[in-house]
């Protein structure tokens, strides 16, 4: 049943884009529709995998020479994120219901960048993973390119390029994986088998696994190739920002947990010398993610253009799920697993906030500027919407977020206390970069002069529309409930992270 | 000597060439007076019937396929690898053919057709040729129909001069390349791969003689200057800008089929179309063991090593220097000259089991559809706009949106996207290179193809950002030849089946493999 989200999305995308031109309403309800049952699948999909392992969805011998199977199964992790990706296509669509520019060509794309990121979801075999991991980096490149704001051309093609250079570098270290390993089979429960049983050399493991995990981390925003992210985030349209902080990311942190972790476990062991405390390829990608969490606050705190501060916000709490992953414990993989759901669905509200429901209205992201605009009055909704993300977004319990970090922290205080301190350095910087533009953008206290409410009165925002406030209570409710009750998806994140845990032999 | 023998193994040929005298006489005898858009329809459908025909002819050979021998040396023989180039020429120079359904550059239509099906027997000649002698006629006949073609835009000096240069070069590498023929032949004292792959392993040859490198690096001159492999690559890009379209289509497919077919065949000894029975093939086996990496001619390091310093430059400067192309036509030759790179690293890894062959003609069956393709859209622009600049492409996606899409996915097909052709087909040849040996040069310099791929997305979205993104200067329709049309969006259309479904070709491929 889940893979026909799958083919739904790329069925989607082909009919809008041989929709003849002009008939933009019918391409949004389309979308919404198409996107609606993506998201019915996942949920379906979720509710019926309870309290199941991993099971098989579809097995088909694709390149039978080479021993490439259509394999597509799923996993608590798998069903998670996708009912994440079904979350943040029903949204993107919402929020990008005033389109007018090539509506269907907008919609064919989305959906066609939809369509690969559920199938890297729920890939099981290396080469189909890597197939629809890149069938995701084209689509992005057009939505940014031709729908995107700020420096548009230059951050589609950063953003491409970045992404291209990645699955390159995972390219490579799977080719060399396939080669080495000699075996008949690329299904990623079989290499990881054959990897245990001494096919992949520790040695071998041990410069393909930084290689493999790199590549897929410079989607996943790691410091120092996340610049991509902030430019793209903030050029593309909301609904792509949304995509991609949303779910892109989450591709690339779910290849490092997927093919980089359970695929090449010996290359997080001790290199057997340490200098200046950094002992192997774990302490290395962990001191990355610490100075991601920290930098992309701290860099957050200064912007002035109000989608930049989200844009950097994503690679602070990007460093958590990247974190979470090198800790190796159940606790912390859980939790970034969950940090993954959480900061999509987080992220998603902010953009749709800042980019849509703010932007459009005031046709300015500058801070200074919003600054005298007195949004809290003027539209209340966005400026209440914006307490509820960005609280979300601080961690406050209650809210998702919370959960996952507190669970990636305490899974990082059992492996090296220090990793946590300097955490929790991201975090109050967090809170203290949300409150700055929750003031700025919205609850300046000055009072405004009889002439500007003159001028506020005669040129009203337009008003909030439906779809607008449908995303918002979508989004701001899921964090909540599972802020609330994080059982719902932890039950299946937890045996799965733990099957995965026992098959590296942790 | 058996002259019956002979016409079996070479009716394909004799198809093309007899297809070629019917096109000249019915366009010079019976529609002398009629309107050039029925000459140009009719000579191209003989000429497509022909390669029909030919087509037919081998596959009837069959995957065993035939084999000439004149006092006890092989001169040709088909079948195994050699059926699966000459199906893919043919098939390749028949899509050529219908892209000129609509073309107006030449008055001389029946003159065109001829010589492109003629050039097309010489590639037939040359990937089945098992005679130093046999190869160098061939390999003449396919290239002196490449220097007409490439002219035969009367009207237009850069033609004339893309003509000349590539004639010119041409003219030097085929030199180069009978000089190292001959020193072969004085060395072995024989013209036939396998007597001469016998005496290198035989007491007779010091088998470290100088002037056997000799002889590798100028007959490597020679056929790298037919793949425009760096540094014989200079005529390419000239000639893919000054050629008629279909000219350069014709170049960048179907004489890389042959040539490719051709380097497969001199680098094994044409052992991949004999059987492990015969006596050649067991002879080798012997002596180097069952499933090893292929020799040139017993010379294997040394073949192996000019093979990857071709391949590494090629990878490199075609790549570095289509970044800076502003010509669409010049940016596909210098993409050319990075393809020739990644096929020539699988030839330099190249081993006696099935996977390497198969692995490069993939590649180059694949690479030659969607280049077709691709010189088909550049020359509909063209037509319509009077430039292949990349400023001639603003706008497509208005103008005809359906050209737009073809060149979308010809290109990124080109670029490696999954899950188009273009990507099985690197995947396919690395891990082939990979499986041959994994040791840390082969890894570096799939590393260096990967890497360089990854470079090559910034050109292809340099094309496509103008067909899709910026604003158009020009906004009126591009018409386009309902039949030109049609043949594009198949094209496309395989190359996105034959990558959704990639064991359908290599499952062909692997039918004509013989057991070695």
């Amino acid at each position: 049943m889940l893979a026909w989200t799958i083919y739904l999305s790329f069925a989607g995308a082909l009919l809008l884009a041989l929709l003849p031109k002009g008939n933009n309403a019918l391409a949004r309800w389309l979308a919404l529709a198409i996107a609606l049952g993506g998201l019915a699948l996942g949920v379906l999909g979720f509710v019926d995998g309870m309290g199941q392992g991993r099971t098989i969805i579809a097995d088909v011998a694709w390149v039978p020479s080479m021993g490439i199977h259509y394999l597509l199964a799923a996993d608590g992790i798998s069903r998670v994120l996708v009912l994440l990706t079904g979350l943040a296509a029903v949204a993107g669509v919402l929020f990008s219901w005033n389109i007018e520019l090539r509506t269907n060509e907008f919609f064919a794309f989305f959906l066609a960048l939809i369509g690969g990121v559920y199938g890297v979801f729920l890939s099981f075999d290396l080469f189909l993973l890597f197939v629809f991991y890149e069938i995701a980096i084209v689509p992005k490149y057009f939505l940014i390119a031709i729908w995107g704001s700020t420096r548009r051309e230059y951050a589609a093609m950063k953003l491409a390029l970045y992404s291209f250079v990645g699955s390159a570098m995972v390219l490579i270290g799977l080719l060399a994986a396939y080669a080495t390993a000699g075996s008949h089979s690329t299904g990623l429960i079989a290499l990881a088998a054959a990897g245990r049983s001494g096919a992949l050399p520790v040695s071998f493991q041990m410069w393909c696994f930084p290689l493999v995990f790199t590549g897929f981390a410079i989607l996943a925003g790691m410091w120092p190739f996340h610049t991509w992210a902030p430019t793209g985030h903030v050029a593309a349209p909301t609904a792509a920002s949304m995509l991609l902080a949303g779910v892109v990311m989450k591709l690339g942190a779910y290849g490092c947990l997927r093919v980089g972790i359970s695929l090449f476990p010996h290359g997080l062991d001790p290199w057997g010398f340490s200098f200046i405390g950094i002992g192997s390829w774990r302490d290395v990608f962990a001191l990355l993610a610490v100075i991601g969490i920290v930098y992309g606050a701290l860099v957050a705190l200064v912007q002035t253009d109000f989608k930049f501060v989200i844009g950097y916000s994503s690679v602070s709490h990007m460093g958590f799920v990247l974190l979470g992953l090198v800790t190796l414990n159940q606790i912390g993989m859980t939790g970034a697993v969950l940090q993954m759901f959480s900061h999509g669905i987080i992220a998603g509200l902010l953009f749709a906030i800042v980019g849509r429901i703010v932007y459009e209205r005031t046709h300015t992201r500058q801070l200074a500027e919003l600054e005298t605009m007195h949004l809290s009055r003027r539209m209340p909704f966005a400026a209440w919407a914006f307490v509820v993300a960005g609280m979300a977004s601080m961690g406050l319990p209650g809210f998702s977020g919370f959960v996952a970090e507190l669970q990636v922290l305490i899974g990082a205080w059992s492996v090296k206390p220090w990793w946590v301190a300097a955490a929790g350095v991201g975090i109050v910087v967090g809170v203290a970069y949300t409150w700055r533009v929750l003031q700025k953008a919205f609850f300046n206290d000055a009072r405004p002069s009889a002439h500007e409410l003159e001028q506020e009165h005669k040129h009203p925002f337009a008003a909030i529309t439906w779809p607008e406030v449908t995303g918002v209570v979508l989004l701001a409710s899921v964090s909540l409930v599972v802020g609330l009750y994080p059982k719902i998806l932890l039950d299946a994140i937890e045996p799965a992270v733990q099957a995965l845990l026992a098959g590296v032999g942790r | 000597m058996n002259y019956a023998d002979l016409f079996r193994v070479t009716l394909p040929e004799t198809a093309l060439e007899v297809a070629a005298l019917l096109v000249l006489l019915v366009d010079l005898g019976l529609l002398r007076t009629a309107a050039l858009k029925t000459r140009v329809a009719v000579a191209a459908l003989l000429g497509v019937v022909g390669c029909g025909a030919a087509l037919f002819f081998v596959l009837q050979q069959g995957p065993g396929g035939l084999s000439f021998e004149s006092t006890h040396e092989l001169l040709l023989a088909t079948g195994g690898f050699t059926a699966v180039a000459q199906a893919g020429i043919l098939v390749l120079t028949a899509l050529t053919l219908l892209l000129l359904i609509d073309a107006d550059f030449t008055r001389h239509v029946g003159e065109f057709v001829a010589v492109i099906l003629m050039a097309a027997a010489g590639g037939l000649l040359i990937s089945g040729a098992q005679d130093l002698l046999v190869i160098f006629v061939g390999l003449e006949l396919l290239s002196l129909g490449l220097y007409i073609l490439t002219a035969f835009a009367k009207r237009s000096g850069k033609s004339a001069e893309a003509a000349m240069k590539y004639y010119l070069f041409g003219g030097m590498s085929a030199a180069f390349l009978l000089f190292g023929f001959s020193y072969l032949y004085g060395l072995t004292g024989s013209t036939n791969l396998h007597q001469i792959l016998l005496a290198v392993y035989g007491p007779n040859v010091f088998q470290a003689a100088p002037l056997f490198y000799v002889a590798i690096v100028m007959i490597a001159a020679g056929l790298g200057f037919k793949v425009a492999a760096v540094p014989f690559h200079l005529w390419a890009p000239d000639t893919y800008e000054g050629a008629p379209a279909p000219a350069a289509a014709f170049i960048a497919s179907v004489s890389k089929v042959a040539s490719f077919a051709l380097l497969i065949s001199i680098g094994t000894a044409g052992l991949h179309v004999l059987d492990g029975t015969h006596v050649v093939a067991r002879f080798v086996a012997i002596h180097s063991g069952p499933a090893t990496r292929a020799p040139f001619l017993g010379f294997q390091v040394s073949w192996s090593l000019v093979l990857i310093v071709m391949s590494a430059a090629s990878m490199v400067l075609g790549n570095l220097a289509a970044l800076a192309q502003t010509s669409v036509r010049r940016l596909l030759a210098y993409s050319a000259i990075a393809h020739a790179g990644y096929v020539l690293l699988g030839l330099a890894f190249f081993s006696y089991s099935p996977r390497s062959a198969a692995a490069v003609l993939y590649y180059v069956l694949t690479y030659g559809l969607t280049t077709v393709g691709a010189f088909g859209v550049v020359g509909v622009v063209e037509r319509a706009t009077g430039s292949d600049r990349m400023g001639a492409f603003l706008g497509l996606h208005k103008r005809n949106p359906m050209l737009a899409a073809v060149l979308l996915v010809l290109f990124l097909s080109l670029a490696g996207i999954p899950p188009l052709v273009g990507f099985w087909a690197k995947f396919n040849l690395f891990a082939a290179v990979l499986g041959v040996s994994a040791g840390p040069v082969p890894f570096a310099l799939v590393a260096l193809a990967v890497g360089m791929s990854a470079v090559s997305l910034y050109y292809y979205l340099q094309v496509l950002k103008r067909a899709y993104v910026l604003p158009a200067t020009d906004e009126t329709v591009i018409k386009v030849h309902p039949a030109t049309l049609i043949l594009l969006v198949g094209i496309a259309a395989a190359v996105v089946l034959l990558g959704v479904f990639p064991a359908v070709l290599l499952g062909w491929i692997a039918g004509f493999y013989p057991a070695m």
